[in-house]
């Protein structure tokens, strides 16, 4: 073997062991950059244009509603991501579990429903539901906002609850049953505690969604503002860098929350593994 | 259907496939409580106002009527109008959104594979990557494109470097332009490429790479024949979660394109609603979009995926 | 195996309240496209260790599922201690069943899993039964952990404990011990017992392994095609099968083929190729025409030519095709002309090995005979038994 050949398979096995890493580290970094520099330009002593930076300040941070607007709009944008997350959460695992436990005559229709709206491009469903709500003369607001998030975040939940549902053996509802459990009681014991996990990752997913959607909500909204429409509106003239306190503050928020509950988790296995 | 999770029938239920019917049969009418809400919603908000919109894009506008003051018709010339005059923006949605795609995919592939695969055993570290790859949902997706434009804008700091070192002639710009679109394209639908891969790819038996490195397959054949086809349910969700939005964006297009040669069939959309007020040429063009988008999907899911997709 | 004994106690006189038989009456159940039970009769008495055998697809699990009302049978009639309850849901039935994978609930401990059936039916001081259970199964110690850190035998344990804590009528077993290792599975076997003999609760267990089936119930039913071969204790079912499926799945039988030519009233004579084969009449199922002549391979004796008279009744000549060494005994193929192949079983007394090629002289006792309908496939059954 000479040493050219050495030398190139020793090249490939660094590449091979580096390559996943690399790429992946930087697509992380692709990921990040732009909250990054959101963060920054949340500090930036602004006042009306947030372009340029022009010095470090914490006053944004200690006033976060002094753009005006900026704070309703972020209530509008949590009330319906709440609101929307519930409902559809509720409506899409009642849908996943009855799709993979039961049969219906209809099963391909009802596969094909669920999938629809996620194969149908944003600027449709917003374009439909409005056609729809033109034609009966319902009045944009609120109401239509929370309709169509709903509408769009069913079907995701009903693709990540089903997988959760199926790979839950159904004995275990048979064993409930087997001991003295009522078929509501099998669901509430047995059923429920182990879709949990499925369940809170499709409420998450639906709510992240919801909170960032801006084509729909931008169709269906009439005159109310949500947090994403506040700040397509005002990068026009110059986004406030209060809306970058909060779009800082909100992805911070969300680290903590998930990364705190997998730590419980991850010490609660610990301490059972103890055990 | 199986787009997130790629999932996978359980043996389980195959086998007793024959009780689990019966079973399901005798309790069919606790099946139909708990779908039925759920599609009686999706019914009256997605089946119905895709009724409405068809119906809308075959409206009239009266003479003499006021603007959005349409009436009910079969104006089919609604649709080779729209057509005739926004194909070129039609294409250019397809043309953005397929690059984007191809992107997303060499990006959030070896993304999924790290978190998935090489990270298996560290819990914690996959948590914490999983959460950044859906927490930037939470910074607003126009903030953080917003950011982009600011940080690849012509007085910024990587316009300068590349200027600086040439890779980038003098007057050159990367705001304003095609490469910025689909850069933001891409960037923007990448974590719905790379969770469905990531949901798949969890599941993989890392012996298998083993039993392929073992049978003298060298890393890149092992993954080209073995881990590959495996994820291929994941790599299909994610191609579709991230074509099919953003083919019809156009959030991209307006914040970092320009007005002659990068505008959107979304663009088209919007302004058309909003702008001229053209109800049925809006409608008729929505109509088509969501057509052509189907018509690919199914040509796309019956060349590469399995029956489990739809 | 079990020393301690607290809780037992309570545990018998409540089976004994219960003093309940278990009865099924023509029972069917029909799936879309076979049957899988037909027109099952069975009576199961209080206090009995049942064994269902049968292979694979013989119905002998959908019989097991009717009785828990996991499943509902077409048409019959189920009651326990006279009481029908055909028709109640499964929550409802005194019964509790040991599942196949034992179905532990994998978000509660073992203390939990155990006390859940207690708790549904707000009894009183669930967690202290619940641990009176474990200490019967000897896994006290193990309470808070969850199912996953259990080993197969570990938690085979729980899903027995969790079922008897309830001190059902009939406790169900379905293939408890299919997903243990071999060593495991017979040690379980003895502890199953003893825990039965000491709860005194009506043991039903499904398995398709004869020899589990054998070891352990005092009542044996054999199932076929959804239907019950035959009945009764291991011994019995052994030393005088009634078909030829329960000759062959129950242990090994050589079955021979031949006429009826003489009848000596208590006896017939068979007449197979030459040979006279003598079947008492008690021992077998037809007393005319065409009929199987079966005698188990431990119950033949070989004898070399020399020391034999090859004209004797129940006697065979043939030669050794093939000899395998099994430590207890040696298992020898002998083809017979014109009959087949036959197998003997002989146990090794340090006496030499006959060699593959040797022509010897089969013989037995007709005490050991037994003579079935000719009518039936002489290889039913055979080499079914995927235990």
């Amino acid at each position: 073997m000479s040493a050219g050949t050495a030398g190139s398979a020793l090249l490939r096995q660094v590449l091979g062991r580096w390559l996943i890493p690399l790429i992946g580290g930087m697509a992380f970094l692709f990921l990040l950059v732009p909250i990054a520099y959101v963060f920054a330009f949340s500090f930036n002593d602004a006042g009306r244009t947030n372009l340029t930076w022009r010095g470090f300040t914490l006053d944004n941070w200690r006033n976060p509603c002094g753009a005006p607007a900026v704070c309703e709009s972020l209530a509008n944008s949590l009330q319906i991501g709440a609101t929307a997350t519930v409902l559809a959460t509720i409506l899409g695992t009642a849908i996943a579990i009855g799709l993979v436990r039961y049969r219906f005559r209809f099963n391909a229709t009802a596969n094909m429903l669920i999938f629809l709206p996620l194969a149908t491009p944003e600027v449709v469903l917003g374009a439909s539901l409005l056609a729809q709500f033109l034609n009966v003369g319902a009045e944009l607001g609120m109401g239509t906002i929370i309709i169509a998030h709903t509408m769009f975040c069913i079907s995701f939940v009903v693709v990540t609850v089903k997988a959760r549902v199926a790979s839950l053996d159904p004995q275990l509802e048979q064993a409930a049953a087997d001991l003295y459990a009522t078929p509501f009681q099998a669901f509430w014991r047995v059923t429920f505690p182990l879709l949990l996990p499925g369940i809170v990752a499709a409420a998450l997913l639906a709510f992240a969604i919801s909170f960032d959607d801006f084509i729909i909500t931008n169709f269906n909204s009439g005159s109310a503002d949500t947090f994403p429409k506040f700040v397509y509106v005002a990068a026009t003239r110059g986004i406030p860098a209060q809306a970058n306190v909060i779009g800082s503050a909100m992805f911070i928020i969300a680290l903590l929350i998930v990364i705190g509950g997998q730590i419980l988790a991850a010490r609660r296995a610990k301490l059972l593994a103890a055990l | 259907m199986a787009l997130l999770a790629g999932e996978r029938k359980s043996p389980v239920i195959h086998q007793r496939g024959a009780d689990e019917i019966s079973s399901a049969k005798r309790r069919s009418r606790i099946g139909y409580l708990l779908i039925l809400p759920g599609f009686i919603f999706l019914l009256l908000f997605f089946v119905l106002p895709v009724f409405s919109l068809l119906a809308t894009s075959l409206y009239t506008k009266p003479p003499g009527a006021d603007i959005g003051q349409f009436a009910p018709a079969l104006q089919f010339s609604n649709y080779t109008d729209v057509l005739s005059g926004y194909w070129p923006e039609f294409l250019r949605s397809f043309g953005f959104a397929l690059v984007a795609t191809v992107a997303a995919l060499l990006i959030g592939y070896p993304m999924a594979y790290l978190v998935a695969v090489r990270l298996r055993g560290h819990a914690l570290l996959q948590g914490i990557l999983l959460v950044l790859i859906i927490a930037p949902f939470f910074t607003s997706f126009i903030l953080r494109t917003q950011a982009w434009k600011q940080i690849l804008a012509d007085e910024g700091p990587v316009v300068a470097v590349l200027r600086a070192v040439s890779l980038l002639p003098p007057d050159g710009r990367l705001t304003a332009t095609a490469f910025a679109v689909v850069c933001g394209l891409t960037y923007n639908f990448l974590p719905f490429m790379t969770l469905p891969i990531y949901a798949n790819l969890e599941r993989l038996d890392t012996r298998l790479i083993e039993a392929g490195n073992d049978l003298y397959a060298s890393p890149a054949t092992t993954f080209r024949t073995v881990t590959l086809p495996l994820s291929m349910p994941g790599v299909i969700a994610g191609t579709l979660l991230t074509f099919i939005p953003a083919a019809g964006d156009y959030i991209n297009s307006a914040l970092l394109g320009n007005n002659q040669d990068t505008t959107m069939i979304g663009q088209v959309i919007d302004s058309l609603f909003f702008r001229v007020v053209d109800y049925p040429g809006a409608s008729a063009l929505s109509f088509v979009l969501m057509l052509a988008i189907l018509f690919l999907v199914i040509l796309y899911v019956r060349r590469f995926g399995t029956k489990e997709i739809l | 195996m079990i020393q301690e004994h607290v809780g037992v106690g309570a545990v018998k006189t409540a089976a004994d309240a219960n003093g309940a038989d278990l009865s099924l009456r023509s029972i069917c159940k029909r799936f879309a496209d076979f049957v899988a039970v037909d027109n099952l009769d069975l009576t199961i008495p209080a206090g009995s260790f049942f064994a269902l055998l049968g292979p694979s697809g013989c119905g002998k699990t959908t019989t097991l599922r009717m009785v828990a009302g996991l499943e509902q049978p077409t048409a019959g009639t189920i009651s326990i201690g006279g009481k029908d309850i055909t028709h109640t849901s499964a929550h409802e039935r005194p019964v509790n069943t040991v599942f196949q994978n034992y179905a532990l609930f994998p978000h509660m401990n073992v203390l939990d899993n155990v006390a859940f059936g207690l708790r549904r039916r707000k009894v009183r001081d669930a967690h202290a039964e619940a641990r009176g259970a474990l200490k019967l199964v000897e896994l006290e110690h193990l309470a808070s952990r969850r199912p996953a850190q259990l080993s197969g035998g570990q938690q085979q344990r729980v899903a027995l404990a969790r079922a008897i804590v309830n001190r059902p009528a009939v406790l169900l077993l379905d293939e408890p011990l299919g997903a243990l290792d071999m060593k495991l599975r017979r040690q379980m076997q003895v502890e199953l017992k003893n825990i039965q003999n000491e709860v005194g609760l009506t043991f039903v267990h499904v398995t398709h392994d004869q020899e589990e089936a054998m070891t352990m119930a005092d009542t044996v039913a054999v199932m076929n095609g959804g239907r019950v071969e035959q009945l009764g204790a291991p011994q019995e079912l052994y030393g005088l099968p009634r078909t030829a499926f329960v000759a062959n799945f129950l242990g090994k039988s050589n079955l021979i083929s031949g006429q009826i030519i003489e009848d000596r009233g208590d006896a017939v004579v068979v007449a197979a190729h030459g040979s006279r084969l003598i079947v008492l009449k008690d021992r077998a199922t037809s007393h005319h025409g065409h009929v199987l002549v079966g005698i188990r391979p431990e119950k033949l004796s070989m004898l070399r030519p020399q020391d034999a008279d090859p004209s004797a009744a129940n006697t065979l000549s043939g030669r050794v095709a093939d000899v395998s060494f099994t430590g207890v005994s040696t298992e020898y193929s002998v083809e017979v002309p014109g009959i087949g192949t036959m197998g003997v079983f002989s146990q090794n007394y340090g006496t030499q090995q006959v060699q593959p090629g040797e022509n010897v002289v089969l013989n037995w006792d007709s005490a050991y005979a037994f003579g079935l309908g000719g009518d039936q496939d002489s290889r039913a059954g055979a080499g079914q038994d995927a235990g």
